[in-house]
């Protein structure tokens, strides 16, 4: 399976990463080449094999429903670049 | 002839979990915070930092699936669903995706009296996003993170409901059944209990789906009702024209009554879902899965049955008091305390307590009358010691005060009058005083009868039992 320099472009927005226009055809080489292995690796008869979500053969552990944060939006915000009212400033996301 | 359409829906409704704690986090889920006061590193998604899930949140989930016969599964897992928003700080939300908490379900509606079953595909657990706030910063977004991270139960039903009233007749069987699971408080103000409509239509009698449009967020009941009833009309209207209808999210504006686009669903759907590498696979052992069936509450329409069978109740009034767990339980404790026949109470219950909170806009929780303030009532109704017309009076002094039935029967004097020999002396004085009344009834007319009741009831202050006083005027009438 090959990627066109769109694919490559496509992803790059979802992923919002900017990618220089030269770079874009290397790139499509790469992923192509990654996804061919996959294809290959796909050829292996997995019959029985369950499908697996996590390499480690373990299982979550879970954590009692207990309040264990407190408040530490000061120590936060001194690293965001722009706060008021207690709330995290960003460029407007709506017209 | 025209075209009949048949109209097709899907409902995805999301019910935040009643935990303490948020679902990955230790930091608190308390509605109205200051801003972000309660957004840890991990809700911030801080590097570094790993979600450790919670088990209540996992728990409540099982719960809902054995409330809906579902199918829970044994090892299920959480999916990153990738989009870019600043309320989502990590770039991703994390949800399930493959491997769903809950399977397949059904929940039984009523709509005009049928009985409907309603499939529910799924519901998996996932975090819910932080608020944007886009006034007043400058042309800048502010962001408040302290909803990011909380519980939330995504549950999807299958394409069976045919109109607007059947969905809003699902969505509210579905907040009942969450409420009375405990796993959600309901409110819909709040964002407790928010849903998304997926609708088409279709000509009547086609096997394939029409092309969906998708209502996101409808915070009330009246709103989905109106909200898909529009959309039908617009998807009908949009075909009728000879156009398509597109497959896309669109936003309803209740000051309107109308939905517009919202985006174009393409770039949006484009999620690239993949197991979260941080969280390892779920499992649910039949041990954990047994402890929470022991702890499932009386199902609503169970308890619906047994108040029909336990205390002989109609179907509406069943249905009314079982809405519920709280109503419920507190119709329990009145019947318990007070000894009396349960249809008293059940009367008392829909009629006068359920019309004065609704007046007062309030909730049985905030009654101001409890259950045993109104059991001592409708004892001294049941041993005749007062007549229904005067318990309402003693109710109203019940619900503006602090003083119990027999107190205020006490000191109102408004024990009935039970000495025969005064009642009959007050009829005699009655008869006497309105000839006029008297000679109509002899003569035919029933409804002066009332006038001379009306009489007496004046003259006792309300105080003779009103049965016996038509007893007694009639017997002597015929003399």
């Amino acid at each position: 399976m090959s990627l066109t320099a769109n694919d490559v472009k496509k992803i790059a927005h979802l992923a919002r990463l900017g990618i220089d226009d030269q770079d874009v055809e290397s790139y499509a080489n790469d992923l192509s080449g990654m996804l061919d292995l996959m294809t290959q690796m796909s050829e292996l008869n997995t019959d029985n094999v369950s499908p697996m979500a996590h390499p480690l053969d373990q299982i979550q552990r879970l954590r009692p429903d207990v309040v264990t944060e407190h408040n530490q939006r000061e120590h936060f915000q001194a690293i965001a670049p722009q706060v008021e009212d207690g709330l995290y400033l960003v460029p407007k996301v709506i017209e | 002839m025209t075209t009949q359409w048949e109209t097709v829906i899907g409902l995805e409704i999301h019910t935040q979990l009643a935990t303490q704690s948020k679902i990955f986090s230790g930091a608190s889920t308390a509605y109205g915070a200051e801003p972000n006061t309660q957004a840890c590193a991990v809700d911030l998604g801080l590097p570094g930092v790993l979600p450790v899930l919670n088990e209540q949140a996992v728990r409540m989930a099982v719960t809902f699936g054995l409330a809906i016969d579902a199918h829970i599964a044994p090892h299920s897992v959480f999916a990153r669903k990738n989009y870019f928003y600043p309320d989502l700080p990590k770039g991703y939300q994390i949800s399930q995706m493959d491997l769903p908490i809950v399977g397949n379900g059904h929940l039984d509606i009523e709509v005009d009296g049928e009985t409907k079953r309603i499939g529910i595909t799924r519901a998996h657990l996932e975090e819910d996003a932080g608020k944007s706030l886009h006034e007043s910063y400058h042309g800048m977004t502010g962001i408040d993170l302290n909803r990011a991270g909380t519980p939330l139960l995504e549950i999807v039903s299958e394409p069976d409901m045919r109109s607007a009233k059947e969905a809003v007749a699902y969505m509210r069987k579905l907040h009942e059944l969450v409420r009375y699971l405990e796993i959600c408080d309901g409110n819909m103000q709040e964002g407790s209990f928010r849903c998304d409509a997926n609708v088409s239509v279709r000509p009547k009698g086609q096997a394939e789906f029409g092309t969906r449009a998708e209502i996101k967020n409808i915070n009330s009941f009246k709103f989905v009702e109106k909200a898909i009833n529009h959309e039908i009309e617009r998807q009908i209207e949009v075909i009728e024209n000879g156009g398509k209808v597109v497959q896309e999210t669109r936003l309803y504006d209740a000051n309107k009554d109308e939905t517009r686009s919202m985006r174009s669903k393409e770039e949006a759907n484009d999620y690239r879902y993949f197991p979260d590498p941080d969280l390892l696979p779920v499992v649910i052992s039949d041990e954990f899965k047994a402890q929470v069936k022991a702890t499932l509450p009386e199902l609503p329409h169970a308890k619906k049955q047994r108040f029909i069978e336990q205390y002989g109740q109609d179907d509406e009034s069943a249905t009314t008091l079982t809405s519920s767990r709280e109503l419920a339980d507190f119709y329990e404790a009145v019947v318990k305390n007070s000894g009396v026949d349960a249809k008293l109470a059940s009367n008392w219950m829909t009629g006068d307590v359920l019309g004065a909170l609704n007046k007062a806009g309030l909730e049985i929780s905030q009654s101001p009358v409890s259950a045993e303030r109104l059991a001592g009532l409708l004892k001294r109704i049941a041993d005749n010691t007062i007549s229904g017309r005067t318990a309402k009076q003693v109710f109203d002094k019940l619900w503006n005060g602090t003083a119990t039935a027999d107190e205020i029967i006490e000191q109102e004097g408004l024990k009935q009058i039970t000495d025969t020999g005064a009642i009959e002396a007050i009829v005699d004085k009655v008869i006497a005083a309105n000839p006029g009344p008297v000679e109509q009834y002899r003569s035919g007319k029933d409804k002066a009868l009332m006038a001379l009741v009306g009489q007496i009831m004046k003259e006792t202050q309300g105080k003779a039992n009103p049965g016996e006083v038509n007893k007694m005027l009639i017997e002597k009438l015929k003399g």
